[in-house]
């Protein structure tokens, strides 16, 4: 019986000759991922009882999620991870100001087809884009991984998404992610490992399937896979001298459902507040004023979706009474876009350039909300509270619907501009 | 390994904030002290009723919402042994093992249970007898036998370097 994407890259983690659906494993990650709650994950490390981590080498430590740091706390926090880091030999750090954890791992080349990436980060699913098997897991498993290089995991049901066609114009991966959480629910996936495949998936860039993988945290999935190409390879050269190898799906593997979506009738959506699947088209909800928008996120902060947003604000000034605020997802992108003139059309439109960085998503700083206002976010999540104020509301949508929105001051369909 | 206790039943999506309300979340607390509050939102009796071996049988989804680990170490700590439900949330099943607590995937005990009926499990058999039934689940593996015994992942990870 043939074998899905899943089985098979944790077949070869593991050594086994196959491994099968609902199997327990122990894994051998090669790479376990965390952020400023490494913190707290040392904490948890500290009572296993062993002097040195097992593998330094496979360890990734990237602080972003309150960058620079944001109180005496945050900063005491990030001290405590740079004495540890600097004890055990942790080569893989990159300290404030590198970007988001889930877009400098794969700029570093440490994304690899066919690999096990497991991170304390409920959006590690994210490095899937490259064909890898990357999952979330709590901070007591990390720190468990830190000591013995293994954790251990059950092999999950797969569901095929099978994606065809060409997006219309302004229509963007985004629309498609949140297109799907609607149909499925936000609890549709759990525990599955999604598997996006298709003419639609080969077509996309990289920054495409890493949106479609970082939002399948938001399906309930363990893991999001993109079936890997040459584009991967293409975009891993000069990343990387590592061997690795392109695990792709059986032709005959098992999976639990199958889906088929067209990307010719995607249109541009947003998440209706307080959950990712209030699923709604940016042309209904035109009577939603915005008080501020974000772009940026380990979702939408890449040099691509920059470059979307400039296409609609060159030139033209943003809304009075709206902030945008612009969060490149790294230093690379931040150089890049400053590079090809990206952020100074985006400032001179309104924008405020920040430093990269997860911002304002979760709520801790750089743009934390007040009672009754919106944001228009490109993030992921938009939960009651998320931004920091509990009676404040957040819409999720593309790059190029939160442009929109911005340059007119309500939800605005890209399409109309 | 064997379990013998009475069952509790409930329902689909039984959520962490009714089985470990969040209000207490930030509050630090011992296991024990946890265990005082397991699904005090969901059923109050719960906690006068449960005794050493208990088990709790539920729907679809069970444990859904927040990942607080503080959910599967409370049902533990007020003296439930496994929980047998159609599905788990993922991160819950992951945090139900590694405090110790056994999550076992069933059907079919559901339609043959209610709620004080007697039963024991035979974790290395993968075996569930039930009012004269006997129904079927895969095994867990050495290594979360090993998580199981030790009272968790913690514990049996620092048990298993000691040893080295």
């Amino acid at each position: 019986m043939g074998k899905t994407l899943a089985e098979k890259i944790l077949a070869k983690n593991t050594g086994l000759k196959e491994v099968s659906v609902g199997q327990i494993i122990t894994s051998k990650p090669d790479y376990v991922l965390s952020h400023d709650n490494s913190s707290a994950i040392i904490g948890h490390f500290e009572k296993l009882g062993v002097e040195k981590v097992k593998h330094p080498e496979k360890i990734v430590i990237i602080l972003d999620h309150t960058v620079p740091a944001a109180s005496e706390t945050h900063a005491k926090g990030h001290q405590k991870i740079r004495n540890f880091v600097e004890k055990q030999g942790i080569r893989h750090f990159y300290d404030v100001g590198c970007g988001i954890c889930h877009q400098v791992l794969p700029e570093k080349g440490l994304a690899l087809p066919g690999t096990v990436i497991l991170g304390s980060d409920s959006h590690t699913n994210s490095h899937g884009a490259f064909g890898a098997f990357a999952a979330g897991i709590g901070r007591s498993e990390a720190a468990v991984i830190w000591a013995t290089g293994e954790l251990w995991l059950r092999v999950p049901e797969s569901f095929k998404m099978v994606l065809d066609g060409k997006f219309g114009d302004y229509v963007t991966p985004k629309d498609l992610a949140l297109a799907i959480i609607g149909d499925i629910g936000a609890d549709g996936a759990i525990y599955k490992s999604v598997e996006f495949t298709g003419p639609g998936l080969f077509d996309m860039p990289i920054t495409g399937r890493l949106v479609l993988s970082n939002l399948s945290a938001e399906m309930g999935a363990k893991a999001g896979i993109c079936v890997p190409d040459d584009k991967v390879v293409e975009w891993l050269k000069g990343r990387t001298d590592a061997d690795y190898e392109l695990i792709l799906p059986d032709e005959d593997a098992v999976y639990e459902r199958e889906f088929e979506y067209d990307l010719g009738k995607i249109e541009p959506v947003i998440a209706r507040p307080h959950t990712v699947d209030n699923l709604d088209l940016a042309k209904n909800a035109a009577d939603v004023k915005v008080d501020q928008v974000l772009i940026g996120t380990c979702t939408n902060g890449r040099i691509e979706d920059l470059r979307e947003a400039r296409k609609i604000l060159e030139g033209k000034k943003i809304a009075k009474g709206v902030r945008l605020l612009v969060f490149p997802a790294s230093r690379e992108v931040y150089v890049e876009a400053g590079k090809d003139g990206t952020l100074a059309a985006l400032a001179e439109s309104g924008a405020t350039i920040m430093g990269p960085g997860c911002g304002p998503c979760l709520g801790a700083h750089q743009g934390v909300m007040a009672p009754g206002e919106v944001t228009l976010s490109t993030a992921n999540r938009n939960f009651k509270g998320r931004m920091g104020c509990a009676d404040a509301e957040i819409y999720l949508a593309s790059p190029y619907t939160a442009a929109a929105s911005a340059l007119t001051g309500h939800i605005t369909d890209p399409r109309s501009i | 390994m064997k379990i013998q206790g009475k069952t509790f039943v409930y329902g689909d999506d039984v959520n962490t904030d009714v089985i470990f309300p969040g209000k207490y979340t930030y509050e630090p607390m011992t296991p024990e002290q946890m265990g005082e509050h397991a699904l005090e939102d969901l059923d109050p009796d719960f906690v006068k009723k449960v005794e050493e071996g208990d088990v709790i049988v539920a729907g679809k989804n069970f444990g859904c919402g927040s990942s607080r680990e503080q959910a599967a170490i409370a049902i533990k700590a007020a003296g439930c042994r496994a929980v047998i439900a159609k599905s788990f949330a993922r991160i819950f099943y992951r945090n139900c093992l590694n405090s110790g607590l056994f999550a076992i995937t069933n059907s079919e005990i559901q339609e043959v249970v209610k709620s004080g009926d007697r039963v024991e499990i035979d974790l290395e058999a993968g075996k569930i007898y039930i009012n004269g039934r006997t129904l079927d689940f895969p095994p867990p593996s050495s290594e979360v036998f090993g998580i199981l015994r030790a009272g968790g992942l913690i514990p049996y990870t620092r048990e298993r370097l000691a040893s080295k």
